[in-house]
């Protein structure tokens, strides 16, 4: 069991949860977990929202206000929750099939709208739930289910996209660094205040992808993500070829004087009101 | 002295991935035959919290000994 400002917030009557043994989906949400733990937020002032894929079955184990809704669209949902009640802390977690495939576009147009909500983009290279389809982060020549002989596609780096389409809070750690995980989503998560945060956290899915690659097993996943993780400063410094095959992790954006579209929101009632 | 700790592993949340095993610097950890992760050697933690932070599964407390 878990430290206990930890365990209360999960709906222990469903555990063991439903993922693979050594799933890096769990690392996340237990990083997520000691987030919300040490900031303290009341129970019933956060809000978990989801949509479909392995990743979005963790709203079901966390004793919060939670919400698990259609595939790709969490982000509409997190929406109006927030338009409703400002003043909750909206978790919002996805996969990188739901959060960049089929909800690409609730995924930039959230971020261009600036809202309060911290975006989790849980990203294992792969449709888990649905049987090791390639997604837009499946690397290039690796293999998939749909991709028997190697991936074509280029991918989509999930951060840059974030930052083009107008994030104010953008960062990167992958699941072997379970610290830095929650540093960065508590940092996250009090950037509500200023607007849209995304964290991109690289996972890994040893059953659907792992298998087709050569990492079956959970340490193998680990490992590599430990080993391929270069830190940005460091990455600053290096060449394009250098960086090749390499996940820079840390904070990429971060503008402290974000206005939040709720905020800006209410001026627009205002400005309506008096008209 | 040297601090010491109990590193107490909920057996029922346990998948036996692993992780914690791999992880811990000092050896600590290991399977059993029941492919648990079993503390055999406490008395060599250091308190790092790697093992705890790593479960996907949370089923890892770690406490410093009174
Ligand atoms: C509208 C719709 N289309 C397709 C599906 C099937 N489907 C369920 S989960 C999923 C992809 C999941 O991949 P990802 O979001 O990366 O999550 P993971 O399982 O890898 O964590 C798909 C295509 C669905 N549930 N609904
Ligand atoms: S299929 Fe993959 S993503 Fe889904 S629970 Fe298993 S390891 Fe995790
Ligand atoms: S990391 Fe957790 S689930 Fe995996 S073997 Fe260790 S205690 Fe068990
Ligand atoms: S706290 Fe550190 S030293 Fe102790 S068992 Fe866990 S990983 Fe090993
Ligand atoms: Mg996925």
């Amino acid at each position: 069991m878990p430290r206990e400002d930890v365990k209360k917030l999960l709906r222990t009557k469903f555990m063991p949860h439903i993922w693979c043994p050594g799933c890096g989906h769990g690392i996340i949400m237990h990083a997520i977990l000691r987030a919300l733990a040490d900031l303290k937020i009341p129970q019933d002032q956060i809000c978990i929202s989801s949509g479909i894929g392995c990743s979005s079955r963790m709203p079901g184990y966390i004793d919060a206000c939670t919400l698990h809704t259609a595939h790709g669209r969490s982000l509409a949902f997190a929406t109006g929750v927030k338009m409703a009640n400002p003043g909750l802390t909206i978790v919002n977690v996805m996969g990188d099939g739901d959060g960049t495939a089929i909800g690409g576009n609730h995924f930039i147009h959230a971020c261009r709208r600036n809202i309060g909500i911290t975006a989790v983009v849980m990203n294992n290279n792969i449709y888990g739930m649905t049987g090791g389809q390639a997604s837009p982060t499946t690397p290039e020549g690796a293999f998939a289910s749909t991709a028997p002989y190697g991936a074509v596609d280029p991918t989509f780096d999930i951060c840059k996209l974030a930052e083009g389409a107008g994030a104010t809070f953008v960062a990167r750690a992958t699941v072997a660094q379970p610290a830095m995980c929650e540093q960065i989503l508590k940092k996250a998560i009090l950037h509500q205040k200023k607007g849209f945060a995304v964290v991109e956290i690289v996972s890994f899915c040893h059953t659907q992808f792992g298998r087709k690659n050569k990492r079956s097993r959970p340490m193998d996943n680990f490992n590599f993500l430990k080993d391929n993780s270069v830190m940005k400063a460091k990455a600053d410094t290096m060449t394009a070829e250098e960086l090749k095959g390499k996940i820079i992790i840390g904070e990429f954006v971060n503008i402290e004087d974000a206005r939040e579209y709720t905020e800006r929101y209410d001026e627009v009632i205002a400005r309506a009101q008096k008209a | 002295m040297a601090k010491k700790f109990d590193i107490d592993i909920f057996s029922k949340w346990c998948k036996g991935c692993g992780l914690c095993i791999a992880i811990c610097p000092k050896k600590v950890l290991e399977l059993s035959e029941q492919v648990k992760s079993v503390p055999v050697r406490p008395d060599d933690c250091i308190g790092c919290h790697q093992c705890d932070n790593v479960c996907p599964d949370m089923a890892i407390t770690v406490k410093e000994r009174d």
